[in-house]
């Protein structure tokens, strides 16, 4: 559009340096910690509860609950970014690393992408690479207590540098495959990748 | 890749005042599209600094109406923006917004299943946009509003939910009060629960489509409780408005 548009009397609450440079354009900062999901909170028994890797890789892999948390863990101190702008600064978490996951599945050379499905049928995809090298990571428990159903337990993705639709609450799997496919919110209007920096937060942008 | 959702500066046409902190205000849009009822917008402020803050408004009004928008906004204690909005703005001014934006928490008239609002609060927004568009369109699908406010005082859209009922004898608007009711008040009067729901849906001629809209725990425990009561997952569709979740 043609010139900036100022709003007159408009001057926004003040950030320290620190903050302003932490908090991605258009986002604000919340000492909350909001839920936002489209339908009813899934309650996954533990028992019944399992994380799989599937597709492109040697062999399919399944850990139950007993298993999963058998891994080793490790402790997460992130910022997050939610795409209806709110920006929680320093989230502690403790879970398990994608690297450590993918160590085990034996990784087919063509895959490039995963689908993450969850309980609860939601989806969502990004590039394998978003989860390599420590970025990305498998959560259960959160400020020190197990994570609660509806911030996404018994467990759920933290991929903090992506949009938090990314971080698949209630997570059940991994797709490993060759070609991207959309997932839920990618196929309903918003961004394919969702990088928070770049304000990708619908297609187009 | 489909065209993106492109900025546009919306000029204030009017402010109304629904309830002592909760306004509603109308924008004309130059390159206005139909929203579908349920979708939001996004608004962009810049101070002279060039710093910029965003917010989500869901759209109160329905598609039918062209060329403009009504978007209401309850004045959130220390809220950067709606402080803005309730009493920064004249009518006549420019404000940057974009949209329509949300694919998920829609209802069209289209759909001939009977419809089930639970709204809390400001929650009530988008449940308002589908209860216009059924009106705009026609439509008789058998419709329950479920309405949880504090207190009189903060019922958004009286006046106007009493006349929709009027027009459509297959509309029933349920308030509860869970603070304070109103003199010689005999309905509702208490958290919404199983018992509630129960009676609220029980009419309804076969299984509703249920939309959800408010804060968190109203939602969590209504989704919930319309789960245990054999509603099925994929009817239920829920939207939060935070603690600061919402629009701020």
């Amino acid at each position: 559009m043609a010139g900036q548009v100022f709003s007159r009397g408009f001057f926004g609450k003040r950030r320290t340096p620190e903050q302003g440079q932490r908090t991605p354009p258009g986002q604000y900062i919340t000492p909350d910690f909001p839920v936002l999901s489209v339908g009813p909170t899934p309650r996954i028994p533990l028992g019944e509860w399992n994380f799989y890797i599937k597709g492109l890789n040697q062999k399919p892999v399944q850990w139950s609950w007993d298993d999963f948390i058998q891994l080793p863990a490790k402790s997460f101190k992130v910022d997050i970014h939610c795409v209806t702008k709110w920006t929680k600064l320093d989230t502690e978490w403790e879970g398990v690393s994608v690297d450590t996951l993918l160590s085990k599945v034996g990784l087919d050379s063509r895959a490039s992408y995963v689908t993450v499905f969850s309980y609860g049928d939601y989806t969502t995809n990004l590039p394998l690479a978003d989860l390599m090298n420590d970025q990305a990571f498998i959560a259960y428990r959160y400020g020190g207590q197990p994570l609660a159903p509806e911030h996404g337990g018994p467990a759920r993705l933290v991929v903090p540098h992506l949009y938090l639709w990314k971080s698949a609450k209630w997570v059940n799997g991994f797709q490993m495959m060759e070609h991207d496919i959309s997932g839920f919110w990618e196929s309903l209007g918003y961004h394919n990748y969702g990088d928070p920096w770049k304000e990708q937060r619908y297609q187009g942008d | 890749m489909q065209r993106g959702i492109e900025w546009q500066a919306a000029i204030l046409k009017a402010i109304r005042l629904e309830t002592p902190r909760v306004k509603t205000f109308t924008f004309t849009l130059p390159d206005w599209t139909p929203h579908r009822a349920g979708q939001h917008y996004d608004i962009r402020l810049t101070a002279p600094d060039g710093y910029q803050a965003q917010r989500s408004y869901s759209v109160a009004s329905e598609p039918e109406r062209v060329g403009e928008i009504d978007l209401t906004v309850e004045l959130v204690e220390d809220g950067e923006v709606s402080t803005f909005l309730h009493e920064g703005l004249v009518v006549g001014d420019l404000i940057e917004m974009r949209g329509p934006i949300g694919g998920y928490f829609v209802w069209e008239a289209a759909q001939s299943e009977p419809l089930l609002l639970v709204g809390g609060g400001s929650g009530v927004v988008p449940l308002m946009a589908m209860l216009r568009h059924r009106a705009a369109a026609g439509s008789n699908v058998p419709t329950r509003l479920l309405y949880s406010v504090r207190a009189p005082m903060e019922v958004i859209y009286a006046a106007e939910l009493d006349e929709l009922v009027r027009a459509s004898p297959d509309l029933k608007v349920l308030l509860t009060f869970t603070r304070a009711k109103p003199q010689g008040w005999e309905g509702y009067a208490r958290r919404i629960d199983q018992a509630m729901l129960g009676e609220v849906m029980a009419p309804l001629s076969s299984t509703p489509r249920a939309y959800i809209c408010g804060p968190t725990l109203l939602v969590e425990s209504v989704a919930t409780l319309l789960l245990q009561s054999g509603l099925p997952r994929e009817l239920i569709r829920t939207e939060r408005f935070g603690p600061s979740g919402g629009p701020a």
